[in-house]
């Protein structure tokens, strides 16, 4: 047994895997990850001739926000919240309730202040408490967790769905609501959506201008 | 400078602004029977009543309490504080009793708010409060008790 070509040629694979992950995948994991912390402005689509393929651009753009832990964690399809970067169910164990403030006894504000709280406390993974004067889950009806960009989408247009806004209120709240806004400002300890709710709100009133298409898909 | 209301008297606290009022209580005012169990709002143990409301108050930061009022354990009372005492008292709910405070304080506003709490009242009102010693059948027996005996 020729020891010294086995542990060589384990050695030459190490080094094989190891330039692949430094070098394709890596630079390729770096474009993602710029990707998730920004936002294309909403000019930058104008390029797209297409209306109908434009809309759809910038729909998929203002979907990193959608579909962003921050916004779909409020927007359970149960009746409890989820957390976290993972979207793991809330722990402590709270339920909607009325107007989703929660149940009698253990409402939001049990917890939950006007806003953002740091913590001094044991947990190493919980830097703050978040928090926001409007703080409570989206109805029923505009749950998103589970669903594909697609399905928000058509949601997101159906005014049975969307608490009976039109259009030009869907871009009001997208652009200006204090709840939204909280995406981006979400406390220590926690990712905030990507690029600005300014920039976000560009994004979806381009949509709705150039026709409010849905993706396919 | 925070002026508020601990148990029916006005309090003053002129230290760091983002100071727990957990801390306030137990360090600066030396009522301890609100207890320190995780300081993340994860296990109900430092459990106090903010303006009527139960409020974890070790995410609570002193500066936005003012002109609020707060009860501890030492001081809860009417009838359904009363009926609470009487129907855990009655049943020994307490094991090692750490977490009973913030038990209490969950129950007595939960009766407050539902004078005849259902299972699921109780379960989704107490789900907040962890019992390691896990004496939640007699404190949701308790709960129980303490309604049929304000029903009189």
């Amino acid at each position: 047994m020729n020891w010294k070509f086995a542990i060589t040629g384990v050695a030459a694979l190490c080094l094989f895997v190891g330039a692949g992950t430094l070098l394709s995948p890596a630079s390729v994991a770096q474009d993602a990850k710029t990707d998730t912390k920004t936002l294309k402005p909403a000019a930058s689509f104008q390029s797209i001739a297409n209306e109908r393929e434009r809309s759809v651009a910038l729909f998929q753009e203002a979907g990193k926000v959608i579909q962003h832990p921050r916004c779909v964690n409020c927007h359970p399809a149960t009746d409890r919240p989820l957390q976290g970067a993972n979207m793991h169910p809330h722990q402590p164990p709270v339920f909607r309730g009325d107007g989703g403030m929660g149940l009698p006894g253990m409402q939001c504000t049990t917890c939950h202040s006007a806003d953002n709280t740091p913590v001094v406390g044991q947990a190493d993974t919980i830097k703050s408490i978040p928090g926001n004067p409007a703080w409570h889950l989206a109805p029923i009806e505009m749950a998103w967790a589970g669903k594909s960009l697609a399905q928000i989408c058509q949601q997101i247009k159906d005014p049975a769905r969307n608490g009976g806004k039109t259009m030009d209120e869907i871009v009001e709240h997208m652009a200006h609501d204090e709840l939204v806004g909280w995406g981006w400002n979400p406390g220590a300890g926690r990712e905030p959506v990507p690029g600005t709710q300014a920039e976000f709100g560009e994004l979806i009133s381009a949509w709705v201008k150039s026709g409010a298409a849905c993706p396919a898909s | 400078m925070v002026t508020f209301t601990l148990n029916g008297q006005e309090r003053t606290f002129d230290g760091d602004p983002d100071t727990p009022l957990l801390w306030v209580i137990r360090d600066f005012e030396k009522l301890t029977g609100t207890k320190y169990g995780c300081g993340v709002a994860q296990c109900g143990a430092c459990t106090v009543h903010l303006d009527g409301m139960p409020r974890r108050s070790c995410v609570t930061p002193i500066a936005t309490i003012e002109g609020s009022e707060v009860v501890t354990i030492e001081g809860v009372s009417g009838t359904e504080a009363d009926a609470v005492k009487t129907a855990w008292t009655g049943l020994d709910v307490p094991q090692c009793g750490y977490c009973q405070s913030g038990q209490i304080m969950s129950a007595v506003a939960l009766l407050q708010m539902i004078p005849k709490p259902t299972d699921a009242d109780i379960d989704g009102a107490m789900a907040g409060n962890i019992c390691r010693c896990a004496t939640y059948h007699r404190i949701r027996a308790a709960i129980h008790n303490a309604a049929s005996s304000m029903e009189g």
